[in-house]
């Protein structure tokens, strides 16, 4: 058997390896399993999914859709066959949750309270969902400062008041000192979906455009940074915002050529384009040299060997637009304030499906897979 | 970024490309048989598989990835002696990331730490000494790896340690040496190797000198080179030059950070602190004899070896595990038989599938999707008439 063919056919079964759901067989919980990569994937859909199966969860979007009538979405509920999304002109509600554990709870930029708000309505928001409200849910450590706390609870108030939601119903619990550090926040977040959408995560198609609503990777290095771990000073602020106004924009636009969005939270942009690659079974290729990364950024990616394509955001979302309404989506998010940076990354193909492929700015092209390990210390 | 771009300049590459098609026809010993170059560091095969530069190679020229991967070569009864000495209720071991997830015969260390074990990452070893004077009741124990590159951290950190007399910080060694493996390598007749791209971080600290017997032993060119993607691909056409001039020697693409006597103030802070151990086990390679440093005698009391017990139990390779082949560059990662479906980079069996810098997670992660190389036609095309980048001189 010649060398071209076994590789190929290796190549194969590694992608239909990759292709099955995973399957949970680890002993314990690592850190590795709270990273977003492929320990995460494994938990998700070898523990969780088939546990609560129902077609809601199981297209693993940002949010759950319930439709006007009560009953959870079916999977086929779209226009096209096999999508998970929502008719449009439906009306429904959009229900997410979502955990903060982010240490240092200040950092530059934003804070564990502004995280709570913003990443919760920002998995409502990529869903097609305009926020309305939140719980939130409170775990605090012994010894806690007073004054700290008063601090987040005020940035929990900013930061929903900029999105336009309302704080609904909360919880209290505070646990022994060692036992948390300093404090967590859970937040739920209940939207009304947009008539204008009709968006899936099986619903990209060939020849799809990625849009990027900014600069990437500033988020998790603000943090990084900001732990003091590697005694390297830069200019970075975290990128957390509402992505509402962003999605809004885009839906106005694109409306029903607008395919999907996804915040590109924990494992990055890397990470959200193979997750949408494997539900839509397509390929995303991105242009590597079209990224917007900022100067610092990428200067201290490059310091600390991190890759900024997997490096989280917790204010950036990825758009995929029909082609022909790629360049009006554009133009209408870099209107928005914050996304003057948005750009177009890539697009999608055929093959290979379920991959994403990068096409480097020194000439290559490659894989860009899942993180399998956990390089990067608590950031959300 | 400065001085980071220039070396990743995709016009410079295509034109070095297409140099090393040129040469490529008038490089080799026989028609016919392709010519082997090792890039001896991980980090090389990193950038080759990062930037996808074997795709601007012609068939002619085939890279065969060497050892120089650190966690790649560690035995597994040395993560077990690590794990069992993490066990202790009173240490905290400390060690870099990717070491954490090498698989030892029970487990990893990332599993010991899930079991409860205090296993720390760290970005330095300065970083380990640190923990140990913030937590005086603790056993603070540094797993070192890695080839001279990281060697003089090391002994820097344990001579700030017993100059200030950090009395509950210790450091199991593992760290081991560049030229023995190479000499295992060139001496084993599975190999038909053309020439070396050589360790630039390595050479920064050692210099050249251990590098002159190559040429002058075994008749084969070596390149010191770095890692810019630029870099990879002039050490590339470098040796090809060699080899069609009929040359063999050691020269040096990396000297805008190697010096050809290396660091001498490195040099001696290891000479102070380590000493040579009489053998060690390579993963794959076997047993190879003056390869790994331990700590000196003026150095027993930071010795982990000799504060803890520790198993010291050589334990065989999983036998699916063709790691040794992988390092030896007799086999591709793609040709192993656990590759890609038993040893991934989640549940690694072997060692190369773990660190970035190891062929097989390269290559996973990198480089699976089978590529047709470009065609001379698009090279020559592509490639401007111009010499090599001046720029990297």
């Amino acid at each position: 058997m010649s060398a071209g063919t076994r590789q190929e056919r290796i190549a194969q079964v590694v992608r239909a390896t990759r292709a099955k759901p995973g399957r949970f067989r680890d002993e314990h919980i690592t850190m590795a399993h709270g990273a977003g990569g492929k320990a995460s994937q494994t938990l998700i859909e070898g523990l969780l999914l088939p546990a609560f199966a129902n077609d809601a969860l199981a297209l693993l979007g940002d949010a759950g859709i319930v439709p006007g009538d009560g009953a959870i979405v079916q999977g086929d509920a779209g226009a096209a066959p096999g999508d998970g999304g929502v008719v449009a002109g439906a009306t429904g509600l959009a229900l997410t949750t979502d955990s903060f554990v982010v240490k240092p709870i200040r950092f530059p930029g934003g804070s564990l309270g502004e995280l709570a708000v913003n990443g919760t309505v920002n998995d409502l928001a990529v869903s097609g969902a305009r926020p309305l409200a939140l719980t939130l849910s409170l775990v605090l450590e012994e010894g806690l400062s007073a004054q700290e706390l008063r601090e987040q609870v005020q940035e929990i108030a900013l930061a929903a008041e900029r999105a336009g939601v309302q704080i609904v119903a909360g919880d209290t619990k505070v646990v022994e000192r060692g036992h948390a550090e300093k404090m967590y926040a859970c937040t739920t977040g209940l939207g009304a979906l947009d008539p204008r959408a009709r968006l899936s995560p099986r619903a990209l198609r060939p020849g799809d455009r990625i849009l990027v609503s900014g600069a990437i990777a500033e988020h998790g290095m603000a943090v990084m940074l900001a732990r003091d771990e590697f005694e390297l000073d830069a200019e970075i602020v975290s990128d957390t915002r509402s992505l509402w106004p962003a999605a809004d924009a885009l839906l106005q636009s694109a409306g029903a050529e607008l395919r999907c969005m996804r915040d590109a939270t924990r494992g990055g942009v890397a990470s959200a384009l193979n997750e949408l690659a494997r539900a839509s079974r397509v390929c995303a290729l991105v242009h590597e040299s079209e990224v917007p990364v900022a100067p610092a950024v990428a200067a201290a990616a490059e310091l600390l060997g991190i890759d900024p394509m997997y490096v989280a955001n917790e204010g950036r979302l990825l758009a995929f637009v029909a082609p022909e309404a790629a360049a009006g989506a554009l133009a209408a998010l870099r209107a928005v304030p914050g996304c003057e940076h948005a750009t177009e990354i890539g697009e999608i193909l055929t093959e290979p499906s379920g991959m994403v492929l990068v096409d480097t700015a020194f000439g290559g092209r490659r894989v860009m897979d899942l993180l399998a390990g956990d390089p990067l210390p608590r950031i959300c | 970024m400065r001085f980071v771009h220039e070396f990743r300049d995709a016009g410079l590459g295509r034109a070095l490309a297409g140099e090393i098609r040129a040469l490529a026809e008038r490089a080799g010993a026989e028609p016919g048989r392709p010519v082997k170059l090792m890039e001896v560091c991980g980090g090389h095969t990193h950038t080759i598989y990062r930037y996808a530069i074997d795709s601007l190679l012609p068939d002619r020229v085939e890279l065969v990835h060497g050892p120089g991967c650190p966690v790649c070569v560690l035995p597994m009864g040395r993560v077990d002696d690590a794990i069992a000495i993490a066990q202790r209720p009173e240490v905290t071991l400390a060690c870099f990331g990717d070491m954490m997830r090498v698989p030892g015969s029970h487990g990893s260390l990332l599993d010991a730490k899930a079991r409860g074990a205090d296993v720390r990452m760290v970005y330095s070893p300065l970083d380990a000494l640190r923990i140990a004077a913030r937590n005086p009741d603790r056993e603070v124990v540094f797993f070192a790896i890695g080839f001279e590159t990281t060697a003089p951290s090391t002994a820097l950190t344990l001579r700030r340690a017993k100059a200030q007399r950090v009395a509950n910080f210790t450091c199991m060694c593992n760290h081991v040496t560049i030229e023995p493996p190479l000499r295992s390598l060139l001496d084993s007749p599975e190999l038909q190797l053309d020439g070396f791209v050589g360790p630039g971080h390595v050479s920064t600290i050692v210099g050249l000198q251990p590098f002159r017997f190559i040429p002058a032993e075994y008749r084969k060119p070596i390149v010191i080179s770095g890692f810019e993607p630029l870099d990879v691909l002039q050490s590339i056409q470098m040796l090809l030059a060699q080899l069609a001039d009929g040359r063999c020697e050691v020269e040096n693409q990396y000297r805008r950070v190697v010096a050809p006597e290396g660091n001498p103030l490195a040099l001696a802070a290891m000479a102070e602190v380590f000493e040579l151990r009489p053998h060690f086990e390579w993963r794959g390679l076997g047993t190879i004899a003056h390869s790994a440093l331990r700590l000196s005698d003026a150095y027993a009391e930071l010795d982990a070896e000799r504060r803890f017990p520790v198993p010291g139990v050589r334990v065989a390779d999983p036998q699916a595990c063709q790691c040794g082949e992988v390092l030896k560059g007799v086999i591709k990662p793609w040709e192993c038989r656990v590759f890609g479906t038993a040893c991934t980079p989640e549940r690694p069996i072997g060692t190369c599938m773990v660190s970035p810098e190891g062929a097989c997670a390269a290559y996973y992660s990198y480089g699976r999707h089978s590529r047709p190389r470009e065609s001379e036609a698009a090279l020559q095309a592509a490639a401007p008439a111009q010499a090599a980048p001046q720029v990297l001189a």
